[in-house]
């Protein structure tokens, strides 16, 4: 800028002036690229230092005995058997109630929806419902289901409430998912006759569905390791037996009396651990911990893997 | 595909673990989260002895009462005897309950191992440190007592929430729940395990349990008694009264028409046989009553004597006598 407003300067002048102008953007480069290596290197000391020390800690304690013994009174003899079948109990029921009206109403608001007022506000709260702190959603739950429709503190409850708290997740995620598929995709299907539906059914949803897969699988990593809504519903700390098993030896042979039982979840089995003053028992949160994070990036992996595998049979 | 992953998965460990799937009768106990561990080990062995299930949830003895007096639950522990408005509320819904002691608890007042001038406080110099006036005042050694060090004060307790915090303000400023604000205050007496033991300046207050378990990192502060003698709390001190103000009993309310269900009555039973009562509270780090306690909780228990003692509020410096004669 400096060059081209100063007229009365010789042509070398300008030219070592670029040049300095040239030389100093280049610095800045090197000190703001500096600033980000070193503020990226902080962050992730940061969180590999917590993974270990919770790792160093927790990592002996896993053990069969661990992952397949009640809560006890005696650290050494404690597990997270219920723990861990109720957090992925929870999670099922989850994701059968959100993934399928989450994606229903992402393609209703982004390929049904006429545009007006109404359907701004339910965009807009839509996008306001993911900022809610999740505390909001145990309380409307212990109003509404536990005390309202009277269901109880169940593993269904618990469901619908992560449920509730992850559908903003999973609606903008197939909205965005839907948004990008090429318009020539619909037109063309269009243009060969299909009706709506059909276009949904086997175009739109098919191309979408890495995204959608992508946005369900995050929504339930933030739900399982959620603590405060399940609190809030009354889940328990202690319980030292399983919910009747799903797979029965008489017809059906399929029961749904699980979804009734009441259960703990590993967060609040942690979150009761740690408070504890024997050491024995931190290492034992420390323990429940790393099992944890095993299955949020058990569950993460999964959405690369998928998004992965369905990028490309889409493309073929 | 996630689905049918989830679902085969939590298939598998029905298949592996699962139990009878007939439904079974179960007590519900739930309550503070310092009668917590002993609820637990109750509901523990109890449930390993006779296979009755018992599930023990952690809301808080406010949070406890409240689902108490709804009539959700059998039993409910509390870190402090029952209030008048949570009386009201189990009147309201004709909840009668039977209240017992099972166990007593010291709060400790804790400095760091090398703070070498606080050896012995009175409850006034306490009051000095704690009360909501000190709020902002009160903010070096030197204030509390002539010839304490010229060095800053840094204070660590329960927070607000915690029937710890409750007891605390009560027994050393006289009203309950009131106290200054500029304190690290924590629901997780760990964090003030952790504060005290890396300050030199610092003094906290906790549940002695978490004392006895960082007795290497900490040091606890006696309290001047009322004759002038200096008690440190213990187990032995907290059991036979004489560390007061700061020792506390611990309850379980038990609703009375629950009793009818046999799995309830069996189960207060053996909470009220003193070799449970004695041996699975003094495991999990607090102190035992003595075996007469038991013997007056299970004739109130059968007489269905129900009520408080405590007219809705806590007392200060109740002696195991005192809980005897409450029972009585």
């Amino acid at each position: 800028m400096a060059v081209m407003t100063e007229g009365n300067l010789s042509g070398a002048a300008a030219t070592a002036a670029a040049v300095g102008a040239i030389t100093r953007a280049k610095r800045i480069d090197i000190v703001v690229a500096a600033c980000g290596v070193v503020i990226m290197v902080m962050a992730m000391g940061l969180l590999l230092t917590l993974i270990g020390d919770l790792a160093i800690r927790g990592l002996g304690r896993i053990d069969y005995q661990f992952l397949t013994s009640f809560p006890s009174r005696r650290p050494e003899n404690a597990g997270i058997l219920s723990a861990w079948v109720g957090s992925i109990l929870v999670m099922l029921t989850t994701a059968v109630l959100a993934i399928p009206i989450g994606v229903l109403a992402g393609l209703y608001l982004e390929e049904y929806a006429r545009k007006n007022w109404i359907s701004n506000l339910i965009e807009i709260n839509v996008a306001n419902l993911a900022g809610v702190p999740s505390i909001i959603y145990g309380l409307l739950a212990l109003g509404l289901f536990v005390y309202g429709l009277n269901l109880g503190k169940t593993i269904l409850v618990a469901g619908m409430t992560l449920g509730l708290l992850i559908l903003p997740i999973v609606i903008v995620s197939t909205r965005e998912a839907i948004r990008s598929i090429p318009l020539i995709v619909k037109e063309a299907a269009y243009g060969l006759g299909a009706d709506k539906w059909q276009v949904m059914w086997h175009y739109i949803i098919p191309a979408a569905r890495p995204g959608i897969l992508t946005g369900a699988i995050v929504g339930l990593s933030r739900a399982i390791g959620e603590t405060a809504p399940i609190i809030t519903i009354g889940a328990l700390t202690f319980i030292a037996f399983l919910p009747p098993p799903p797979i029965t030896d008489s017809f059906p042979f399929i029961s749904f009396a699980w979804l009734h039982d009441q259960f703990t979840v590993l967060p609040i089995q942690m979150f009761n651990w740690v408070s504890r003053p024997q050491e024995g028992f931190h290492i034992n949160a420390a323990a429940t911990g790393v099992v944890l994070m095993v299955l949020t990036l058990a569950l993460n992996g999964m959405a690369i893997y998928i998004r992965y595998r369905l990028r490309r049979s889409v493309r073929n | 595909m996630t689905r049918l992953l989830l679902a085969s998965a939590s298939a598998a460990a029905f298949v592996a673990f699962g139990g009878p799937a007939a439904a079974q009768a179960t007590v519900t106990v739930d309550g503070s989260s310092t009668v917590f561990p002993i609820s637990e080990a109750f509901a523990e062995e109890f449930q390993a002895q006779t296979g009755n299930r018992v599930t023990v949830g952690l809301s808080g003895t406010g949070g406890g009462f409240e689902k108490f007096c709804r009539g959700e639950l059998d039993v409910t522990g509390a870190s402090r005897p029952i209030r008048t408005g949570e009386m009201e509320a189990c009147a309201a819904n004709g909840i009668e309950y039977i209240e017992l002691p099972v166990a007593m608890d010291g709060l400790a007042v804790v400095v760091h191992p090398e703070n070498t001038w606080a050896e012995c406080m009175s409850v006034a110099e306490l009051k000095t440190i704690w009360e909501p006036a000190a709020q902002g005042v009160i903010t070096n050694w030197n204030q509390v007592r002539e010839g304490f060090p010229d060095a800053p004060l840094r204070l660590f307790g329960a927070g607000t929430d915690s029937g710890t915090y409750d007891y605390f303000t009560f027994a050393i400023n006289g009203v309950e729940h009131e106290s200054r604000g500029d304190y690290t205050a924590t629901e997780d007496d760990n964090v003030t395990v952790q504060g005290v033991s890396s300050d030199v300046n610092a003094l906290g207050f906790l549940g002695l349990a978490y004392y006895e378990e960082n007795a290497d990192k900490l040091k606890t502060v006696a309290i001047q008694q009322e004759d002038g003698s200096c008690v440190s709390p213990s187990v032995e001190t907290a059991g036979n009264g004489t560390y007061q103000p700061l020792s506390r009993p611990l309850f379980v309310y038990i609703n009375a028409a629950s009793l009818d269900r046999p799995e309830v009555q069996a189960y207060v039973d053996f909470m009220m046989t003193p070799e449970n009562g004695v041996t699975l509270v003094q495991e999990v780090g607090y102190v035992p009553l003595p075996a007469e306690a038991f013997d007056l909780g299970r004739a109130k228990v059968a007489e269905r004597r129900t009520g408080t003692y405590f007219e809705g509020g806590s007392k200060v410096g109740v002696s195991i006598e005192d809980l005897l004669a409450s029972e009585q």
